[in-house]
């Protein structure tokens, strides 16, 4: 049948944004094909996805799943591939997606396109659309048999139906002293922290901001600022993470974190082509840097040539005057 | 203890990719090749374990003939002993992780490590794969790691910053990111070492892709962009373009 599965994450009892983005994407292709979609929750309650675009709803509890598992959530997930005989398996490309689709893929016995950012029909078989080398080039696949892909984070949009679709519980078939590897414990990073691969904005420094245990204190603490006002993430440029500056988690580029948000604003970032790749991916770009040559305004949308001392609490002010109407 | 630590040779991160003629694969003029920048964490990672309960490192990596360098970069940079599964095309990460589990599973490994992902195929999955080839537990995006009595106690790095704590008994795959350590560079002893080092070079014998490629394209042009003005008087300009224009907040 030419439905698709779609697995999707829970946290702290609620489905993530990036999962409903991929049962958006997966109802979407679904209805292309001629089949529905299906949502798989492990460990969630799955409530409130009726609407979301799923056809079914099923649900895998109990003490297997308390904790999430690599090798147990891909055990499941390779088992209800098997048992709906899906054509495509989707899922979102979060860390935990990242994880341990990889896993479930070669359990089935199946490739995987991993952080994929568009679906479609072509010769009427489901292909995945994915950035390769870091968005210098995409690659189209498909799949001799079942299609399974991640999806990127905001790169899809979510959906909505009237009807809410039955949720059907599903058997773990295994307990939870089989697993592998568990986590044990959760540390939490910087609290109420953003991530910059999941943010809908996110706000880049780079070496122009200078060093925030010395001259550059107002320039970063200005930066903050800027991200606060318009819910954004902070992300950086390697030369800052290199340099310590920030945590290596805020890297953006070809060995950091690539982002697709709708709104990126690079500050002091020189636009070297491994930043680039990490970001040129982003529906809107804003470049503000004090050398008009840079590299950065040739990918941005938008640029203002100055520094960043002066241009970024102006930035913030303005914005926040436009918030407020 | 018995390391395995598998690598992959892919374009320097400064190379400018196009399209080749068969519309599949890059065009392959004037593009330098490296280590996956990701797999040197994870080889560090295997010499900082020798280093500390002795034992030995074996360096592995599936790919063309010519990564013979890359594989002798990782000696130089402390591995042992090298293996070149050859294979002169571009294969996914499904193909590649049989092949290599197809080895591992003879040679062996109390642990195998991976870089994360890869900077040209970025499919962050080989590692994944392997472990379940293999039977094994894993755990990905490591950025600690302690080894003892036949464990691993390790941290990776989820959403939102956070740090999932596993402790998984060995063997496992690990698969390694920035800040688990801090790669070396090779000396000149291990530079000698490499040159005296036989690469054992055999048949990669990987199985059909996962996925087949229907075609490698340029990413869709960006617009081109404008300059909105100098210093602190293009602001409101700025937000007002976001607003209406690009309708963006
Ligand atoms: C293997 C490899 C992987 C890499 N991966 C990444 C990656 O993932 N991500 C990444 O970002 N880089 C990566 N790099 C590094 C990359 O090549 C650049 O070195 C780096 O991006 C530069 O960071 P930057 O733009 O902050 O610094 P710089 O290049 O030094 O640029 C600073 C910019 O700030 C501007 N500036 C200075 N003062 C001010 C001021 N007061 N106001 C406004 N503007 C000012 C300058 O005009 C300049 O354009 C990688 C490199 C290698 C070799």
């Amino acid at each position: 049948m030419p439905d698709v599965l779609v697995f999707v994450e829970y946290s702290e009892g609620k489905p993530v944004k990036a999962a409903l983005q991929a049962l958006g994407a997966g109802s979407r292709l679904a209805t292309e094909l001629g089949g529905s979609a299906i949502a798989l929750v492990i460990g969630g309650d799955g409530g409130e996805l009726g609407k979301s675009g799923a056809g079914r709803v099923l649900v895998a509890s109990g003490d297997a799943v308390k904790a999430y598992s690599p090798d147990g959530y891909a055990r499941i997930l390779a088992n209800q591939a098997a048992a709906t005989g899906a054509a495509v398996v989707l899922a979102s490309a979060t860390p935990m997606g990242k994880d341990f689709v990889a896993r479930a893929a070669a359990r089935a016995k199946c490739g995987l396109a991993a952080d994929c950012t568009e679906l479609k029909v072509e010769g009427g078989k489901p292909a995945a659309i994915r950035p390769v080398y870091a968005g210098k080039a995409l690659l189209a696949v498909q799949a001799p048999g079942q299609l399974w892909a991640t999806l990127r984070p905001n790169a899809f949009a979510e959906a909505t139906t009237a009807d809410a679709a039955k949720i059907e519980p599903v058997t773990v078939g295994f307990d939870a002293g089989s697993l592998m590897a568990v986590v044990r414990e959760i540390v939490e990073g910087v609290r109420g922290k953003l991530d910059v691969a999941e943010a809908e904005v996110v706000v880049s420094g780079g070496r122009g901001l200078k060093d925030p245990a010395g001259e550059g204190k107002q320039n970063w603490q200005n930066l903050e600022k800027l991200a606060e006002a318009i819910g954004a993430a902070v992300g950086a440029s390697r030369a800052v993470v290199d340099a310590g500056w920030r945590p290596h988690g805020d890297q953006v580029g070809q060995t950091g974190k690539t982002v697709s948000p709708k709104l990126y604003i690079a500050c002091g970032i020189s636009g070297a082509i491994q930043h680039l790749a990490g970001m040129s991916g982003s529906k809107v770009i804003v470049a503000i840097n004090k050398d008009e040559n840079a590299p950065i305004f040739k990918v941005a949308d938008y640029g203002i040539i100055g520094t960043v001392e002066e241009v970024v609490p102006a930035l913030t002010e303005a914005f926040s005057k436009s918030l407020r109407g | 203890m018995e390391i395995v630590v598998c690598i992959r040779r892919a374009p320097t991160t400064d190379a400018r990719i196009k399209p080749a003629a068969d519309g599949k694969n890059y065009e392959p003029a004037g593009i330098n090749y490296d280590i996956s920048e990701y797999d040197k964490f994870a080889i560090e990672a295997a010499i900082q374990l020798k280093e500390k309960h002795s034992g030995k490192v074996t360096v592995l990596c599936m790919g063309s003939k010519e990564a013979t360098k890359e594989v002798r970069t990782a000696i130089a940079m402390g591995c042992d002993a090298a293996e070149l599964l050859v294979d002169e095309t571009f294969r996914d990460s499904w193909a590649t992780a049989s092949a290599l589990a197809a080895r591992i599973k003879t040679l062996p490994h109390d642990i195998v490590l991976f870089g994360w992902n890869s900077v040209d195929n970025q499919s962050a999955s080989t590692g994944q794969m392997v472990a379940e080839l293999l039977g094994l537990p894993s755990v990905s995006v490591a950025v600690s790691m302690e080894v003892a009595d036949g464990a691993a106690q390790i941290e990776r790095l989820a959403a939102g910053g956070k740090r999932e704590k596993y402790h998984v008994k060995l063997p496992a795959v690990v698969t390694c990111q920035k800040g688990l350590n801090k790669y070396r560079s090779p000396n000149m002893k291990g530079i000698m070492a490499a040159k005296k080092t036989v690469v054992t070079e055999t048949p990669a014998n990987a199985p059909a892709d996962g996925v087949t490629v229907l075609r490698l394209q340029p990413p869709p042009p960006r617009a081109d962009g404008k300059i909105v003005g100098k210093g602190a008087d293009a602001v409101n300009e700025l937000v007002r373009l976001l607003r209406e224009e690009a309708k963006v907040i």
